[in-house]
């Protein structure tokens, strides 16, 4: 899923070329009820993938075959599984799973992009076209279906999970930041470091770099809902963590079994996706509606 | 040829050309950097001699130079030939062309369905009459678009076919198996295609001409179907190349789900045996779509804004 609303927005041109007031200066509104609900959520996500235990004393691996498939109730807030593992501390162990691979699928993929894109807008035209076709001829490929491959050569796991999607959604990066530097390259401030004789790596390290790279974490907030999306399905397919792992998709694709006697093993890792993608978008698109005059 | 009509189509045809080769030969790079032998791989829990060894290798021409190999590959994708199956031993255009049916019946419905549904709610929404109706509808197409498919699947399995019994669990026989996995594809789709035309409705109701047509009487629905509906519409069309994306990418996790013979099935039990022909060409055939699609979409943009034709 790479193209969403903020395809749409995502505005190119250089701080320097602002005009009138900036952001700083301009009324601030106090967030929306939905930010601060997002913004909490994701704070307690934070704590469940850094510290589990302070939210979920218990070892998620634990079977008590005298508990199993229980429902939700006071004992197990989220249940038991079909092994009688408890499902709310195997969500909450499971985020550190689904954040680092977001996380590191998103990393791959800003810092491929932003360095293929950087050097396709600063090449010559024809190695720039041939950069911008392999970004075209990539995001050609569904996301999925890539990574399919990908796990195909590589195996399945966490590490084939991370390439297969950073390398899938950097098209999208790549793309913004060679369309900033087109711009910021024939800017003013450019054109007077080369007067004044700035060598080449210096050019682009301390002037270029910093000024195209703007839109960026805007764009990798979104993104990282969307590696999440990725990898929760990836999982559920069995091409990810494997068992007994409490990975949320793969928690979902287990819990499958016993749907018609236990929903709750499946539907409620998968709202935990759910929520975390959701929290993640309204962050992001607060973000852009706050700095979009910024970039635009 | 500068004033030449056909020279904006012929560069988007060209370039959709460039780009299919390029996908084309990532997926044949993709297949060289498999570990392992292709003889293995053609070998697999079958008899093995050096004897079958030396007929495979003769038999897949794998013995000639990696160039000739490629210019092979690239040879007969033209012609159609998507190679062999490791795993079935049969032509990969055989297997695929059986099992293209029930997911085509699949990505289509879901198609109509998730499109009905986002120009359904984004009419109903768009503009200022109900403010509680428009927040409640964005907040629900956000969760639409943040829920993984196979949760949405999962719900709808155990309410609608465990609990009432109204749909089979599994299954393609006839038309109620199809119910579930269509609404289950379209959802997401509607989610995040009511979004986006919802923006464009908005941005329409503040043009000229829709308050042109107000004054002269016209009314607020024909406006919206007549009027902004066709601008709001454009933007959407770009996002054709995507919908056939999601749409496969969504079948394979559907049809697992639902237990739906189909595409998806077959590239799923290719991955896991490394049969790497099958999931080449789904890939391959998945990039040539794509391609096709957003050239054809950017070729209704020529025809219908004569504004990009200059450029």
């Amino acid at each position: 899923m790479t193209v969403t609303l903020t395809d749409v927005s995502t505005g190119v041109g250089a701080p320097a070329d602002v005009a009138g007031v900036g952001p700083a200066l301009r009324r601030r509104r106090p967030p929306r009820p939905g930010v601060v609900v997002a913004g909490a959520y994701l704070a307690a996500l934070a704590v469940a993938a850094v510290a589990p235990r302070l939210l979920a004393p218990g070892d998620p691996l634990a079977a008590d075959p005298r508990v199993v498939l229980t429902p939700p109730g006071a004992a197990h807030w989220f249940g038991t599984d079909h092994l009688g593992r408890d499902v709310w501390t195997r969500v909450v162990h499971g985020a550190a799973h689904s954040l680092t691979i977001g996380i590191a699928a998103t990393a791959v993929a800003v810092t491929a992009g932003v360095l293929l894109g950087l050097l396709a807008g600063l090449a010559h035209r024809f190695a720039d076209e041939a950069l911008s076709r392999s970004f075209d001829a990539l995001s050609a490929f569904p996301m999925l279906l890539l990574a399919l491959l990908f796990i195909t050569v590589a195996g399945p796991g966490t590490i084939s999970l991370i390439v297969a999607i950073g390398v899938a959604t950097l098209p999208h990066y790549a793309r913004v930041v060679r369309g900033q530097t087109l711009l910021v390259r024939r800017s003013g401030y450019v054109e007077q470091a080369i007067t004044f004789g700035s060598s080449r790596p210096r050019l682009v390290v301390r002037h270029i770099l910093p000024n195209v790279v703007g839109p960026v974490p805007v764009l990798a907030v979104i993104g990282l809902g969307e590696a999440i999306l990725a990898a929760a399905g990836l999982s559920f397919l069995g091409m990810g963590p494997q068992p007994p792992s409490p990975e949320w998709g793969a928690m979902l694709s287990e819990g499958r079994n016993y749907l018609q006697v236990a929903w709750w093993i499946s539907v409620l890792p998968g709202l935990a996706v759910t929520l975390t993608v959701a929290a993640l978008t309204v962050l992001g698109r607060h973000w852009q509606a706050r700095f979009d005059g910024r970039w635009s | 040829m500068a004033g030449s009509p056909l020279r904006p189509v012929l560069r988007r045809v060209g370039s959709g050309l460039v780009v299919l080769w390029a996908a084309a030969t990532a997926a044949y790079l993709a297949l060289l950097a498999a570990p392992g032998d292709t003889v293995d791989a053609i070998v697999g829990e079958g008899a093995d001699t050096p004897q079958i060894r030396a007929d495979i290798v003769a038999e897949w021409g794998l013995d000639r130079p990696a160039v000739v190999q490629y210019l092979d590959y690239l040879g007969r994708l033209v012609t159609g030939d998507l190679g062999r199956s490791y795993l079935l031993q049969r032509p990969v255009a055989e297997v695929i062309g059986e099992q293209l049916a029930p997911t085509l019946a699949l990505a289509l419905a879901a198609a109509g369905l998730g499109v009905l549904l986002a120009v359904t709610v984004a009419i109903g929404t768009a503009g200022d009459r109900r403010p509680w109706l428009r927040r409640a509808s964005s907040g629900a197409e956000l969760l639409l678009v943040s829920t993984p498919s196979f949760l949405i699947g999962i719900v709808l399995l155990s309410v609608l076919s465990f609990r009432f019994g109204l749909f089979p669990v599994a299954g393609a026989h006839g038309f109620g198996s199809l119910v579930l996995p269509a609404v289950t594809l379209a959802l997401p789709i509607a989610g995040l295609l009511a979004q986006v035309l919802r923006d464009g409705l908005d941005r329409a109701l503040d043009e000229p001409f829709v308050l042109t047509a107000r004054a002269r009487g016209v009314r607020e629905r024909v406006v919206l179907l007549r009027h902004a509906l066709r601008h709001a519409s454009l933007p959407a069309v770009t996002l054709a190349g995507w919908l056939f994306g999601i749409l496969l990418g969504g079948a394979v996790i559907v049809e697992q789900v639902f237990g739906r013979p189909g595409l998806g099935q077959v590239t799923l039990a290719a991955v896991t045996a490394k049969d790497m022909p099958v999931v080449l060409a789904v890939v391959t055939l998945s990039a040539a779509v794509y391609v096709a699609v957003n050239t054809a979409a950017d070729l209704t943009y020529l025809l219908v804004d004569p504004r990009l034709r200059r450029s």
